[in-house]
């Protein structure tokens, strides 16, 4: 074994081991590793690859159903559409990139999701993000969160305009906790057909090994384990950690690994994400029970002089490392020099389980790649609830007294403000129609492609609410997933499948793992009740930033299908007279709502002091959802909108606004509820409603299949005029034009970011 | 009758899916994808230019493109007065091939745009507008980040005299104002066409415009305008 110095106690911490972990080494290693050899322990051991403060809770999720093709574990999850073909989709974080740089972590997030995607054979047809940022107008950092947002919303826009997928959907967030921690969680969705599907494994003894795409240079090094802790004032010296991306040869490597899987040359093909070559070798060869043997003098390099340890860790992109099968190695590499890109044989799959490496002639590393995975350590870390339950210090919202008494105010405030205004200024950068599937434009509860190959489309969103969670991470999951499903059936999908973003603090506090085990649970419980397995995801911890972490954020991509493209419905009123109802009940859930920040101006520290969120029973939340399905498939309504931040007001304004081919329009309103206030029935964020739609003629109908479904259903008022108005119990609540509430909804974000 | 399209595709191209998709199955047509290497296009009786990031658009967008094998047969199809399209990236792709005059530059706001917006047809005698008549107002998506049209005094007037402006952004009631442009184009240009109007250049997508369930099929007219002039010429 070459290289090396001796390995120092020094450069065993610098990696990131503890003195176990380093011990384990040893004992894998049956010897001192090389330095190389550390290096690929480091990264794979680390918190991002390894997975090993979350794997002892992960095994909770629900991962199996009838339509799951591909469960987690794989590069993304595989569910069946029918007719033959399936949606492959995952989403993964990019936070710590996108805080150190903003643009490139950004665009890396998004060119990383979508290599996932079609490493499994499946064409990328839609992506989406969630964003979290911290206030534009905060004091201290208002600033910097609004150069980070645009850093952000740029890089995304130049990876995936460039690349040719629509981004189609997601959400952007605002709350102080993500103040110098912002997320960004990246989805991307491809379609494949059922028996054309990939899979990373390095099978086939003999089989050549294929290096192909963009050259390796010294980008990304540790990125891996730099995702793996928490920042302090240094962090910007990390900066040569975050790798940088180029869309346009992301372009022609899908091109060219489509074209070569059409071929049947490929028995195997991974991506190199995080931790690069070795990631992307070690899991190929874990997976098929193989070895592998590569030689880094082979590999195409941008740089001249990288070490062996440098080429392993290296997290430039767009690179995939292929098996092919023994024989058609030349095929494949004529596909891509088609494509003008690199294809090298460097290795082969060899018997046994080990991975060896070597660098101008010499072995520089010979690991066991069973032990690296199934090794790797796993901690059940210290958990403590008790910060949450001694939550006693309620603060009376009654008590607190309004920045306005006039309703009509308060609901310009709640349009206005940053978490429910448009996000047009952001999505309208993104090309969101590209590939002409588009039936949905952004900004809807979910977004929806369709399927050209079929009469289906595919319904989406993505979801996170870390005010929920970090007031009661479990019942916040359960109302985040129920939202995610019920933001589907608004659309028209019948919910299938989730993919999962966990992002959290640092694992190493016990209030922070007992608050990401409650979640699992939480997740667990909902996505059983609504029969959506989870098929992929991603953990994100260590998301603090000078000891300050952010809000629990679980982030949920919810993806539901639409047999008929032709029942895709939308959240806007569609004629004057139409009759506007509420699936669904109104209870007392003013304490966690936008309301209660925005207009009564509680802190986010309040609102979790006050430990109350909503109260979701799934029982009610599933006849909700599958009346609203019944409703929409019997062509019986003509608008479904999901009352979330903002409540009942809000979703109400939102369905007058104009869309693409349809005017604004005004709607009169009579609500009804004698045991709670006003504010509560116009403002509170009850889950499980859906206001809907229709005209009169079809009253008779939807009332019978509610009372058939024993679920909740009033008609609350009609489309009419230019005005919103709204009585309570017979009393005038609140009036305003239809034109103003939209300018102020529309324009109040952009005004805001380019001033 | 007779006709063949071709859709060519430069390293970068990525809306020549969707051309394909639409000249195949809303225009019913026999289509073929066109590698950027190919140079004989004589099977063909028009050439669609799509749009994308041909060469990652680095340098400017359009300007490696244009050096592309297939961009001197382009040319001499052009010049037997066969029908070229350039669409978004094409029309890029067409101003720095010297097929159009003038060039497309960031836009106004320095911002990508993504939108459903409204143009006005100017001249419904090309063969892409015979099935639009004057002033009709069409909604067609545009989504670009250079389309920020310029040329000098002396192109201008000589694009207005000979009646090669061919679209302009308007609002929906088909005024063209400063509001309704989305990029800064000089006079609101969103398409113009070569002295023989057998080449045209338009930043909004019609392709992405031929479908109900897309929003808008004010598309189909532009293909089919030149499905016309096809079967007239042949």
């Amino acid at each position: 074994m070459m290289n090396n110095s001796a390995i120092t106690p020094e450069m065993v911490a610098q990696h990131g081991f503890t003195t176990e972990e380093y011990e384990k080494v040893l004992q894998i290693m049956g010897r001192e590793p090389s330095l190389t050899e550390l290096g690929i322990f480091s990264v794979m051991w680390s918190e991002h690859c390894s997975y090993k403060s979350s794997r002892v809770h992960l095994g909770r999720l629900p991962t199996s159903g009838e339509r799951v093709i591909v469960p987690p574990g794989e590069n993304a999850g595989v569910v069946d559409i029918g007719d033959d073909w399936c949606v492959a989709f995952k989403v993964e974080s990019h936070n710590h990139p996108s805080f150190i740089e903003p643009f490139q972590g950004a665009a890396t997030g998004v060119g990383g999701i979508l290599r996932d995607v079609f490493t499994m054979g499946a064409r990328p047809i839609a992506a989406m993000n969630s964003l979290r940022f911290g206030p534009l107008n905060d004091e201290k950092h208002g600033n910097r969160n609004s150069s980070i947002l645009k850093g952000c919303v740029d890089g995304i826009a130049h990876y995936g305009n460039a690349f040719g997928v629509p981004t189609v959907g997601g959400e952007v967030f605002f709350d102080e906790s993500y103040s110098l921690n912002p997320l960004v969680n990246a989805f991307a969705l491809g379609i494949v057909r059922k028996d054309q599907i990939f899979f990373g494994k390095a099978t086939g003894v003999g089989n050549p090994v294929l290096y192909v795409g963009a050259k390796t240079g010294r980008d990304g090094i540790h990125g891996a384990t730099m995702a793996s802790a928490e920042f302090d004032e240094e962090a910007l010296e990390k900066r040569p950690t975050v790798q940088v991306g180029d869309p346009f040869l992301e372009k022609l490597l899908l091109e060219a690994c489509l074209e070569a899987m059409r071929s049947g040359a490929i028995a195997g093909i991974q991506d190199m994400g995080a931790a690069g070559l070795t990631s992307s070798s070690v899991e190929m060869a874990a997976r098929a029970g193989t070895g592998l043997e590569l030689d880094l003098t082979l590999v195409p390099q941008r740089e001249t002089g990288m070490t062996a340890y440098e080429m392993l860790l290296s997290e430039s992109q767009e690179r995939m490392l292929i098996v092919a099968h023994k024989g058609r190695e030349k095929q494949i590499v004529e596909i891509f020099n088609k494509w003008d890109l690199d294809a090298v044989v460097v290795g082969k799959v060899v018997e046994g389980n080990r991975l060896k490496v070597f660098h101008n002639g010499e072995l520089m590393a010979d690991i066991p790649v069973d032990a690296v995975t199934d090794e790797a350590p796993k901690y059940n870390r210290p958990m403590d609830g008790s910060k949450f339950k001694a939550q006693a210090a309620k603060i009376k919202i009654e008590d607190r007294k309004p920045k306005t008494e006039d309703r009509g105010e308060a609901l310009k405030m709640l349009l206005a403000s940053p978490n429910i205004s448009s996000k047009r200024w952001v999505y309208q950068q993104y090309d969101h129609m590209v590939r002409t599937n588009t039936a949905i434009l952004p900004g809807a509860d979910a977004a929806v492609v369709r399927v050209k190959e079929t009469r289906r489309a595919i319904s989406m969103c993505l979801d996170g609410n870390g005010k929920f969670s970090a007031i009661n991470p479990k019942e916040g999951a359960k109302l985040l997933v129920a939202e995610s499903a019920r933001n589907n059936v608004c659309v028209g999908g019948k919910p299938i499948a989730v993919t999962n973003c966990l992002n959290f603090a640092s694992p190493e506090r016990p209030e922070v793992m007992w608050s990401f085990s409650e979640t699992i649970d939480g997740i667990k419980e909902a996505c059983e009740a609504f029969e959506t397995p989870i098929v992929s995801g991603n953990v994100s911890f260590y998301n603090e930033t000078e000891g300050r972490g952010i809000l629990p954020t679980p982030t949920i991509g919810m993806v539901g299908l639409i047999e008929d493209a032709r029942k895709i419905i939308t959240s806007g009123f569609k004629a004057e007279g139409d009759l506007i109802a509420v699936l669904g009940e109104t209870k007392n859930d003013l304490a966690a709502s936008e309301y209660a920040q925005v207009v009564l101006g509680l802190t986010t520290d309040e609102l979790i002091a006050n430990g109350e969120v909503p109260r979701i029973d799934l029982n009610l939340e599933k006849t909700v959802q599958q009346t609203c399905l019944s409703l929409i498939d019997n062509f019986l309504i003509d608008s479904a909108h999901d009352p979330s931040e903002g409540g009942l007001a809000v979703a109400i304004a939102e369905s007058c606004f104009s869309s693409l081919n349809h005017k604004a329009l005004g709607a009169e309103i009579e609500l009804k509820e004698a045991a709670l206030s006003a504010e509560t029935i116009l403002f509170g964020e009850s889950p499980s409603r859906i206001v809907v739609s229709f005209s009169a003629d079809k009253l008779e109908r939807i009332s019978a299949i509610a009372e058939e479904n024993n679920c909740p259903f009033a008609v609350i008022g009609k489309v009419s005029g230019e005005n919103l108005s709204i009585k309570i119990n017979g009393e005038a609540a609140l009036s305003a034009p239809v034109a103003e509430l939209e300018n102020l909804w529309a324009t109040s974000l952009e005004n805001k970011l380019e001033k | 009758m007779n006709m063949k399209f071709g859709v060519v595709v430069f390293p970068g191209s990525n809306c020549d899916h969707d051309a394909y998709h639409v000249i195949s199955k809303h225009v019913g047509q026999p289509v073929d994808f066109i590698w950027h290497k190919q140079t004989d296009l004589s099977s063909y009786d028009a050439i669609i230019i799509p749009g994308g990031f041909s060469y990652g658009d680095y340098l400017r967008a359009g300007a490696l493109a244009q050096f592309s094998p297939v961009m001197q047969s382009v040319k001499e199809f052009a010049a037997q007065g066969k029908y070229v399209f350039g669409i978004c990236n094409g029309f890029q792709i067409l101003c720095e091939a010297g097929l159009l005059p003038g060039a497309l530059i960031r836009n106004e706001n320095l911002h990508f745009v993504c939108k459903h917006i409204n143009i006005k047809v100017e001249n419904p005698n090309t063969p892409f507008t015979t099935e639009l008549s004057v002033n009709e107002v069409l909604s067609i998506p545009i989504a670009h980040a250079e389309g920020n049209y310029v040329c000098d005094d002396a192109t201008y007037n000589s694009l207005e005299e000979n009646n090669q402006i061919v679209f302009r952004y308007c609002d929906a009631s088909g005024e063209v104002t400063s509001e309704a442009n989305p990029n800064g184009s000089r006079a609101n240009i969103a398409g113009i066409c070569n002295f023989g109007g057998n080449v045209i250049g338009m930043m909004p997508h019609p392709e992405r415009a031929c479908e109900e369930l897309l929003g808008s099929n004010d598309g189909r007219d532009i293909f089919r305008s030149l499905t016309n002039a096809i079967a007239k010429s042949e």
